[in-house]
């Protein structure tokens, strides 16, 4: 490169040099535009989720020498049974979220667009819940279901019925919980919902209409069918979701009463943060990172499979 | 008549859903106007006094501490996140080089990435640069992890922008730099503000990094204030609920006044506006 900008044959160096400095100065600009989101990105993001994978190798308590013992911390978590409770209850939270959070969401969305007065206040009030914080809303709950102050048990004795130790039975403690995050998320689908439905079309509706349909026909026949997509992203969002929550479980019952409402997120802070077992912790995450990216992984096949195919799913 | 029953059965379904996403909410507010006494007298009592003592006391118990942190890294982190998710957008959108699909899904991917699949090594690394229980430390994390939702918007918008008014710019002899900022970023002002408030409710909320890079009250953030706050609360219901209360005003204040950019913002990557 450098001989060539030898100044005596200049001229016909120059309609060269151009292309090639114009492309060094591009690929500068991009450079330096993307450099500081990468290089905070590869540091918190990248890095820590390699360093995970290795950790996941060692016996390690965060302070001494780390040993390597290969894969004994996988072993170990399948022969472990908090792990696959955490696990069952992860699933809990997914089937909480797709079959009472989203149709919830939905009937939350179909009422915005009912018939009736005020829908731009109950959008409002409908939507609170999702604004507040996790922490500010487990505390909120925990003490509504407190055993004697609580205000549950308060409705229950004025229907006749014995007071529940909601949050400290075995029983009822996920479902107290899954109870909170439908309450608390369910205003989140519901917006996905009026976003799908305002792109539905009011001429199919006037066609339906004209046709006679009544109203749960035009609703299994035209908003269903066209809504198909919004509740397949719900429910993928709901799947990737479940893996991230932590604080409702934490705060509400940090995983107890014995195990019962332990998650992966709970269980893998206890392990690391509070047991100091960080390799076991490590494989714990770095489990949680491979059931996201299969999540991932299925949807972008799904993706692809239906662009290909044309409608479906 | 049978419409004007279906009218009724529609309301009757709005006002149950009314009760159950807004009584938590209410009894909130008003647990948090009680004192101790009135509060154990009648503990269900809607609105039954105004005292306003029980916000001076969450106040001296160290609230105003929390409160300052919180507002700095907040409003710390959502800066720095709108500048470099809007810098990275620019040619990942606007130019094309062979490795622009690699980097952008790089980026994305981040958004279904969970967060304790990074708790440990962020943990040591903090610790290793010597910021462990010291606000900075949230700095990095909130960072990254606002890039993904950011930078997925701000690419979006930024593709739509027509050709020409970066032609017409470059015409007149004017820089990359100086497009982005006097073309570009002006175009997807109203992206950027989908970003703010989809990063500051999300960071004004955030607890689990907080949790694991600070150890002491005095540079805890709201949340993890709150959190703490159990402990010595456990008698006094009604200063808890104050405290509770007063953390959610902010995000609720901006709900308040922009109601419509609240709610599709916080839909972010999935709601196109």
């Amino acid at each position: 490169m450098e001989t060539e900008l030898s100044p005596t044959n200049s001229k016909v160096v120059k309609p060269k040099r151009r292309p090639t400095n114009k492309k060094v100065k591009k690929a500068m600009t991009i450079s330096l535009f993307i450099a500081p989101a990468l290089f905070i990105y590869s540091l918190y993001v990248i890095y820590p989720i390699l360093t995970t994978l290795n950790y996941s190798f060692f016996e390690w308590n965060g302070i001494s020498d780390k040993v390597f013992i290969g894969l004994d911390n996988y072993v170990k978590m399948l022969n472990d049974d908090v792990f696959w409770i955490s696990l069952k209850n992860n699933a809990w939270v997914v089937l909480a979220s797709v079959f009472i959070q989203i149709p919830l969401g939905l009937v939350m969305a179909l009422l915005l667009f009912a018939p009736i007065r005020g829908i731009r206040f109950f959008n409002g009030i409908y939507f609170i819940p999702f604004l507040m914080s996790t922490v500010a809303v487990g505390m909120l709950w925990r003490l509504m279901f407190d055993p004697i102050n609580g205000t549950i048990n308060q409705l229950i004795n004025l229907l006749g019925l014995e007071n529940v130790a909601w949050l400290s039975e075995k029983n009822t403690a996920i479902f107290s919980v899954l109870m909170v995050i439908v309450w608390q998320f369910s205003p989140f689908y519901m917006i996905l919902f009026k976003a799908g439905i305002v792109g539905i079309s009011e001429e199919m509706y006037e066609a339906a209409d004209i046709d006679g349909a009544n109203y749960l026909q035009k609703f299994a026949k035209i908003t269903l069918p066209l809504l198909s997509p919004t509740i397949v992203t719900s429910s993928i969002l709901a799947i990737v979701g479940s893996l991230k929550s932590f604080d409702l479980f934490y705060i509400m019952t940090g995983g107890g009463p014995n195990h019962g409402t332990e998650i992966l997120g709970t269980y893998m802070y206890k392990q690391a943060f509070i047991n100091y077992n960080m390799g076991y912790g490590s494989a714990i995450a770095f489990v949680m990172f491979v059931l996201a990216l299969v999540v991932v992984i299925i949807i972008q096949y799904l993706d692809y499979y239906r662009k290909k195919k044309g409608d479906l799913l | 008549m049978i419409a004007k029953l279906k009218q009724g059965l529609l309301y009757l379904f709005a006002l149950i859903l009314l009760l159950f996403t807004a009584y938590p909410f209410v009894y909130m507010i008003s647990t948090a106007l009680k004192s101790q006494q009135e509060f154990y007298e009648s503990p269900f009592a809607l609105f039954s006094s105004f005292n306003f003592e029980n916000v001076q006391t969450v106040f001296e118990m160290g609230l105003t501490q929390y409160f300052t942190n919180s507002v700095f890294i907040t409003v710390t982190s959502v800066l720095a996140v709108m500048l470099f998710a809007s810098m990275a957008s620019y040619p990942l959108s606007r130019m094309k080089f062979k490795l622009s699909g690699l980097v952008y899904i790089l980026f994305i991917a981040g958004m279904m990435l969970p967060i304790h699949a990074t708790l440990i090594p962020i943990f040591k690394l903090t610790q290793s640069m010597g910021l462990y229980n010291n606000l900075w430390a949230l700095l990095g994390p909130y960072i990254a992890f606002s890039l993904p939702i950011s930078v997925f918007i701000l690419t979006q918008f930024m593709r739509d922008i027509p050709k020409s008014l970066e032609e017409a710019a470059e015409l007149d002899g004017a820089s990359h730099f100086s497009i982005f900022w006097r073309v570009i970023l002006p175009m997807v002002s109203p992206a950027l503000m989908t970003v703010l408030i989809y990063n500051f409710i999300h960071l004004w909320n955030e607890f689990v990094f907080a949790l694991v890079l600070i150890s002491t009250p005095e540079k805890m953030t709201l949340p993890l204030g709150l959190q703490n706050f159990k402990g010595e609360f456990s008698v006094n219901i009604p200063g808890l609920m104050t405290a509770l209360a007063l953390a959610s005003i902010p995000v609720l204040l901006v709900y308040l006044f922009s109601q419509e950019k609240v709610t599709t913002g916080l839909a972010g990557g999935a709601v196109k506006e």
